[in-house]
C-alpha cells in the first residue's frame, strides 16, 4: 500500500475499515497527524476537534460500524454541532456553543464519522474567497498565495490538503461548487429541500443547502446518501425517497443529451478555463453523449437577481442577532443603542453591506422595483431551465470562470467578487442540483479548473453518473504540491 | 441609480447598524455600484409572471398539534449574554 491513509478516498477507507484491514482509530490518527503537519500553512479550521474524533473512531472500532463508519470528516463552521463552538466565522458567534446539532451533523455522527474539526468560511457564508472570515484567511493548497474560493473555502482546502477525507459545505449561490473548482476537488449542491437545513446558521433561507465536498464523485454520492432525506424539523424538507446514488454510478453517459450553456461558456472565462472546458465537452462527446449548445437568456441576469434576493433574505435572517438571546452583546444606554452597537461590532464589512443592500431592496418605495421584480425574474430563470430540459438531460458550464485568484485581488470591489459565482447562481435560484468536478489544470497557471454539471431538481442520479463517467475517463490524478507524506 | 449618504443612514437605522461617517460614504458608493448592476433586472419583461419565493412545490406544511421534546429553559438560556431568574435581561425599554 503506497498511499498514506489520509491520501485515500472515503470509499477505499470505508472498505478497509469494514474489512478489518485498518481500524478507524488508525485512519483518524493519520488524518490528525496530517492536520498537525499542514494546517499551520493552510489554515482550514476555525476549531480542531481531534479528541472527539478519536473518541468516535474508538466507538466505531468497538463494533458499531455502519457502511461509511470511521472515515474522518470536517464540517463547515456554519453547521451547528452540539457542545462544539459554531461560529459562522463571525465575531457575532465567536463563543457560541449550540445546545443542539444540525440534522446533517447528527446523521453523520450516528453514521460513525469522526469529526476532526469545523472549517473556516466567509462570515455567514457571504463571500467567494474565505477572505471575509472574521478570524483569518484560508490558503489554497495548490498555491498558498491564493484563495481557496468560498464561502466553503476551509472545507475545500481541508479536503484538498488531506486534513479531512471529506467535508460538508453549504451553498447559497455557489459556495460549495466554486471553492471545489478552485481547490481541485468535487463539490455537490443538492436540490433545495433534499438535505435538511435544520441547524444550519441561516443566510438566505430559500437558497441555502448543505452538500458534500470530496476527493471524487463516488465519495460525493456516498456522503449525499448519508445526509439526504426528509427531516420533520425542516418544513422545506422534501418527503421524496432517497435513491441509491452509488448504485447508478457505473451506468455511463452514453446517449445522455448534454447542453452547453451558451451564456456562460465563452466570454468572461479565463483562456485556460475556456480551453479545459472545451476539452471536457469534447470528452463528453467521446463518451457517447449527444452534446449541443443551448441558450438560457436569463443566465446573464443571475447575479443581479441573486444580489437582490439573497441579501433581502439575509437582512431578515440576521435580524435575530440583537444581543439578547445568544451571541455577542455590546452594551448601550437603551435597547436600540445596544442592538446597533452589538451588530456593528459583531458583523464584518461584507455582512453589513449585504444587510443594508437587502434592507434597501425591501424598503418602502423600492420593494416592487427590486425585490418583487427579482422574484419574478427568478421565475423566468426557472422557465429557462424547464425549456432547456425539454431537449437536454443535463447542462454543463465551467465550475468557475477563473482559477484561484490571489489574496486581495477582488476585495476592493465587491461587485468583482460577486461575479466569480456567475456560473453557479442560476441553479441556486432554480433550486436545482449541480456538481463541480475537476477537469484538469489550467495551462495558464497550473491551477485546477472545474466542470459543472447541472441537473433537473431531484435528478442527482443522472448528474452523478455523468460526472463519474467523465471523471473515470479523464483520470485526473494531479494533486497539490503539498500532497506528500512525511 | 445613485444611493446617497442619506439613504445609507436611513437604511442603517432600519437595520440597526451604527456606521461612522467614512463608512457611510464608502457604502453609498459600493451600494450604488451593486444596485446599478442589479437594476438590469428591471429591463426584463415580467408582465404576468408570478413571483417565486421558493423553488420547491411544497406549501402549508403542517404537523399534528402535539407536544414534542424541545430545548429546556436552561438550554435556551445557556448562550444568553445576560440572564436573570430564568429570563433574558435587556436594557430598560419603557421609560
Amino acid at each position: 500500500m503506497s498511499d498514506a491513509l489520509w491520501q485515500r478516498t472515503a470509499a477505499d477507507l470505508a472498505k478497509l475499515i469494514s474489512n478489518g484491514d485498518v481500524s478507524a482509530v488508525e485512519v483518524t490518527s493519520s488524518v490528525i497527524e496530517r492536520m498537525q503537519e499542514v494546517e499551520p500553512s493552510v489554515r482550514s479550521f476555525v476549531t480542531q476537534t481531534p479528541e472527539a474524533a478519536l473518541a468516535t473512531a474508538k466507538w466505531v472500532d468497538d463494533g458499531t460500524a455502519g457502511p461509511i463508519a470511521g472515515v474522518p470528516l470536517a464540517l463547515k463552521d456554519i453547521i451547528c454541532t452540539k457542545g462544539i463552538r459554531s461560529t459562522a466565522s463571525s465575531k457575532m458567534l465567536e463563543n457560541y456553543v449550540p445546545p443542539y446539532s444540525a440534522t446533517v451533523a447528527a446523521r453523520l455522527e450516528e453514521a460513525g464519522l469522526p469529526m476532526v474539526g469545523k472549517t473556516n468560511l466567509d462570515e455567514f457564508a457571504m463571500g467567494s474567497s474565505t477572505e471575509n472570515s472574521a478570524f483569518f484567511a484560508t490558503h489554497n493548497p495548490w498555491d498558498l498565495e491564493r484563495v481557496p474560493g468560498g464561502s466553503s473555502g476551509g472545507s475545500a482546502a481541508s479536503v484538498a490538503s488531506g486534513q479531512a477525507i471529506w467535508s460538508l459545505g453549504t451553498d447559497t449561490g455557489g459556495s460549495i461548487r466554486q471553492p471545489a473548482a478552485l481547490c481541485g476537488v468535487v463539490g455537490l449542491k443538492p436540490t433545495y429541500g433534499l438535505v435538511s437545513r435544520y441547524g444550519l446558521i441561516a443566510f438566505a433561507s430559500s437558497l441555502d443547502q448543505a452538500g458534500p465536498i470530496t476527493r471524487d464523485v463516488r465519495d460525493a454520492a456516498l456522503l449525499l446518501k448519508a445526509i439526504a432525506g426528509h427531516d420533520p424539523h425542516d418544513a422545506t424538507s422534501l418527503p421524496d425517497p432517497v435513491p441509491d446514488y452509488v448504485g447508478v454510478l457505473e451506468e455511463g453517459i452514453d446517449g445522455l443529451r448534454i447542453g452547453v450553456v451558451k451564456e456562460i461558456s465563452g466570454e468572461g472565462l479565463q483562456p485556460g478555463v475556456k480551453q479545459r472546458f472545451e476539452e471536457a465537452v469534447g470528452l463528453l462527446r467521446k463518451l457517447g453523449a449527444q452534446v449541443g449548445e443551448v441558450s438560457l437568456p436569463t443566465f446573464e441576469f443571475g447575479i443581479d437577481i441573486y444580489y437582490l434576493i439573497a441579501p433581502a433574505e439575509a437582512s431578515a435572517n440576521l435580524a435575530r442577532y440583537d444581543g439578547v438571546r445568544y451571541g455577542l452583546r455590546v452594551d448601550g444606554p437603551d435597547v436600540a443603542a445596544m442592538n446597533a452597537a452589538t451588530r456593528s461590532a459583531g458583523f464584518g464589512p461584507e455582512v453589513r453591506r449585504r444587510i443594508m443592500l437587502g434592507t434597501y431592496a425591501l424598503s418602502a418605495g423600492y420593494y416592487d422595483a427590486y425585490y418583487g421584480k427579482a422574484q419574478k425574474a427568478r421565475t423566468l430563470v426557472i422557465r429557462d431551465f424547464e425549456r432547456a430540459y425539454r431537449d437536454f438531460d443535463l447542462l454543463v458550464s465551467p465550475g468557475s470562470p477563473t482559477t484561484a485568484f490571489k489574496f486581495g485581488e477582488k476585495t476592493e470591489d465587491p461587485l468583482t467578487m460577486y461575479l466569480s459565482d456567475i456560473c453557479n447562481v442560476p441553479t441556486s435560484l432554480a433550486g436545482a442540483a449541480a456538481i463541480s468536478v475537476p477537469c484538469g489544470l489550467s495551462p495558464d497557471d497550473g491551477l485546477p479548473v472545474g466542470l459543472q454539471f447541472m441537473a433537473k431538481p431531484l435528478d442527482e442520479s443522472t448528474m452523478l453518473r455523468a460526472a463519474y463517467a467523465f471523471e473515470q475517463e479523464l483520470g485526473f490524478a494531479d494533486k497539490p504540491p503539498m500532497w506528500t507524506s512525511h | 441609480m445613485s444611493i446617497t449618504q442619506k439613504d445609507v443612514e436611513y437604511v442603517a437605522r432600519l437595520a440597526r447598524l451604527a456606521l461612522d461617517e467614512d463608512e457611510v460614504a464608502v457604502v453609498a458608493e459600493q451600494l450604488s455600484k451593486i444596485l446599478d448592476h442589479a437594476a438590469r433586472v428591471t429591463g426584463l419583461d415580467t408582465e404576468g409572471v408570478p413571483p417565486t419565493a421558493h423553488a420547491i412545490p411544497l406549501s402549508n406544511v403542517v404537523r399534528e398539534d402535539e407536544v414534542r421534546p424541545s430545548l429546556s429553559q436552561e438550554q435556551a438560556l445557556v448562550n444568553a449574554p445576560l440572564e436573570e431568574a430564568g429570563h433574558f435581561r435587556v436594557p430598560r425599554i419603557i421609560e
